[in-house]
């Protein structure tokens, strides 16, 4: 009777332990290979970052004859076009969200919702030749010299819109990056849209709101940490991205204010150089010290957008 | 009670089928003297490795395994010895080579092409010199209607419209060839920016690979690029007519390449480093190169690398010149034979055949 007891016992703490030690284990490993490919990174950068120094981010010089390595280019085309994908695909994901939510009928937005996952399943190369044959015509053709005829006379905005209307570019990656994440920011801002409450909605409603009031003071309070999530889960993505943005930026390192110039990003430009590189040169060792700084991009706007966050939780 | 509700049953008829289909498919186990060959390199003569490697399996058993992965990748892995053998677009330094011990041999000629895509303009009728294009690269000419263009290209109407350069944004041999080509043309490139496989533009775009150029510049009006003459061929791009040594406007042809790699001097040419780049003779086409091939010397691997080449020498010649290659003069296959031996790379098996 005492045996079968302790027995008992013995299995009671066993498997519990088992479990949780497992668990522990997998939550580590995760910790423990971010860290080892900080440190990898950094390490096979080295080189580099002793080479060239600060100079390695400021200057915009890239002359694999010389020997001249750094990230200044890449990492303008890398904010900038990310920053475009994000602007343009902001306000489509809400309103394709909201629309979604709200205002249309249940069994028209379920198509339309597993429309918008298709959309997030296409992989980039698609995007990215789609984006060639067909957007860089019409960048050039038609919009670039619109918006050239729309600013060209305004000081300071020309400067971005100035160049040839090739229809490769920042602007036309930009687009690109917009495509591909909205489906992202869309489907997480979906997600919390219907997770507002509905008595609330009713409740503000029933107290004559309108439709914008309740939109402005009702559903976006209470979605705001969705919204931000998703774009930050969306600013991940066009930060990283490279296929479909090798096809329309241009590949060109130079930095200049013009949104019509041809460009870089960082990803593309790793993915680009990375199999003309010998092991150990200098070039290889810039590269990683390109995905480094690439790291160190992605770490701050993920801590930036907590940062927000907080304050904006803590204001309501 | 179907026959295929049984689990069982369903489970072994799965396998058996899938044993069948393995069997079928997979290469048959006896033909175990064919041996695999890998190289890696060049993307210019990719098209030529693998098509004489699909039609040489057959003869002399031997499978070669390319990946065009850049010149200088073809380079940096048979150094590292990571591969058989290396294939790139330009001559390796004679200390190079030896210091590695490495062995160069050529396989074939191509053309550079420098293709245009100008509103109104008919195919081959652009005329073009190496010291305008040099100044397009270099971003002292933007418009297609500039004087200097206007003075070579009497009855053709050029429009206003601006210029799109286009080169490789990936190292590649191609660029390598096209900056020499412009450096010996325009002394101001030589000091600006001089010839390498990839190098600081000055203007316009890059495409990664001599397809993207090709696509590049024929979607953008305005463009002008340098792509391998089989690329312009298939793409169906309009090529500039270039001036040659001799003061005449040639158009690419399989005939003009031919003059050029006639004009050059093989037999004295050390490790087969000829300069192919603006030759004498009246019909060359100025921008011609070699792609070459790098192996270890004596390296028993090496034998079956240059088997696989004599037989591509012997035999392919029909093949290579239906890709738009321009096959090597006898005189230098026989060179290359007698490098071989020299070397003790020279795989023997394959003369009896």
């Amino acid at each position: 009777m005492l045996l079968k007891q302790s027995g008992y016992r013995k299995d009671k703490k066993i498997i519990p332990f088992l479990f949780t030690s497992s668990m522990w284990c997998g939550g580590a490993l995760i910790f423990l290979i971010f860290l080892g490919l900080i440190f990898e990174l950094f390490w096979q950068g080295k080189q580099a970052f002793s080479v060239f120094g600060f100079h390695f981010i400021t200057s915009t010089d890239w002359n694999p004859g010389e020997q001249q390595f750094s990230a200044g280019a890449a990492l303008i085309g890398t904010l900038v076009s990310s920053c475009i994908g994000v602007v343009l695909a902001l306000p489509l994901s809400f309103g394709c969200a909201y629309c979604l939510n709200e205002l249309m009928p249940q069994r028209f937005s379920k198509y339309i919702t597993a429309t918008i996952q298709l959309l997030a399943a296409i992989p980039s190369i698609i995007l990215g030749m789609w984006g060639f044959f067909i957007l860089v015509p019409l960048m050039s053709q038609y919009v670039q010299p619109f918006l050239q005829n729309l600013f060209g006379n305004v000081p300071y905005i020309e400067l971005l819109f100035s160049g040839g209307t090739y229809g490769i570019g920042i602007l036309t990656a930009g687009l690109i990056l917009a495509i591909m994440i909205t489906p992202f920011i869309t489907a997480i801002m979906q997600e919390s849209f219907s997770n507002t409450p509905v008595m609330l909605k009713e409740s503000a409603y029933s107290l004559g709101a309108t439709r914008w009031e309740v939109m402005h003071q009702v559903i976006v309070p209470w979605v705001q940490k969705g919204v931000v999530g998703g774009v930050v889960l969306g600013w991940g993505r066009a930060l990283g991205e490279t296929m479909a943005v090798t096809f329309v930026i241009g590949n060109a390192h130079h930095a200049s204010w013009s949104l019509f110039m041809p460009s870089n990003t960082i990803a593309s430009l790793i993915a680009l150089e990375f199999s003309e590189s010998a092991v150990g040169s200098l070039k290889m060792s810039s590269l990683m010290a390109l995905g480094a700084v690439l790291m160190v991009i992605s770490f701050v706007v993920l801590f930036c957008s907590q940062l927000l966050l907080k304050q904006v939780l803590k204001s309501r | 009670m179907s026959f295929f509700q049984n689990k069982n049953l369903r489970v072994v008829s799965v396998l058996g089928l899938s044993f069948a289909f393995f069997a079928a498919v997979l290469p048959n186990v006896k033909a175990q003297d064919v041996v695999t060959i890998t190289g890696v390199g060049s993307s210019f003569a990719a098209p030529l490795y693998q098509n004489w490697a699909a039609s040489a399996v057959k003869d002399i058993n031997i499978k070669v395994n390319y990946q065009p992965l850049g010149s200088s990748a073809g380079k940096n892995q048979i150094i590292a010895k990571t591969v058989n053998f290396g294939a790139l677009d330009m001559p390796t330094s004679i200390e190079q080579l030896t210091q590695e011990n490495l062995v160069q041999f050529p396989t074939a000629i191509g053309g550079v092409a420098v293709v245009v895509n100008v509103p109104g303009v008919k195919e081959g009728q652009l005329r073009l010199t190496g010291d305008i294009i040099a100044d397009i690269y270099a971003g002292k000419i933007t418009k297609w209607n500039d004087p200097r263009i206007v003075a070579i290209n009497s009855g053709v109407t050029l429009p206003a419209t601006g210029i799109a350069a286009v080169y490789r944004a990936d190292g590649s041999g191609t660029t390598q060839v096209f900056t020499s080509y412009l450096s010996k043309e325009s002394a101001n490139w030589k000091k600006a920016y001089g010839s390498n496989t990839s190098i600081a533009w000055a203007v316009g775009m890059g495409g990664r690979g001599n397809g993207a150029v090709a696509s590049m510049v024929k979607n953008i009006q305005g463009g002008i690029g340098y792509v391998e003459y089989a690329y312009a061929l298939q793409n169906h791009l309009n090529t500039a007519q270039l001036k040659n040594v001799a003061g005449n406007f040639v158009a690419i042809s399989e005939d003009s390449i031919k003059a050029a790699a006639k004009a050059a001097d093989w037999i004295h040419a050390k490790n087969y480093s000829v300069d192919l780049i603006d030759t004498k003779g009246a019909d060359s086409w100025p921008i011609v190169s070699t792609t070459y091939v790098l192996v270890h010397a004596e390296n028993k691997t090496s034998q079956e690398v240059t088997k696989f080449f004599r037989w591509g020498f012997e035999h392919g010649d029909a093949i290579a010149t239906q890709l738009h290659y321009i096959p090597l003069p006898v005189v230098v296959k026989e060179k290359i034979e007698k490098t071989w031996e020299y070397a003790g790379v020279a795989g023997k098996e394959a003369k009896a055949k």
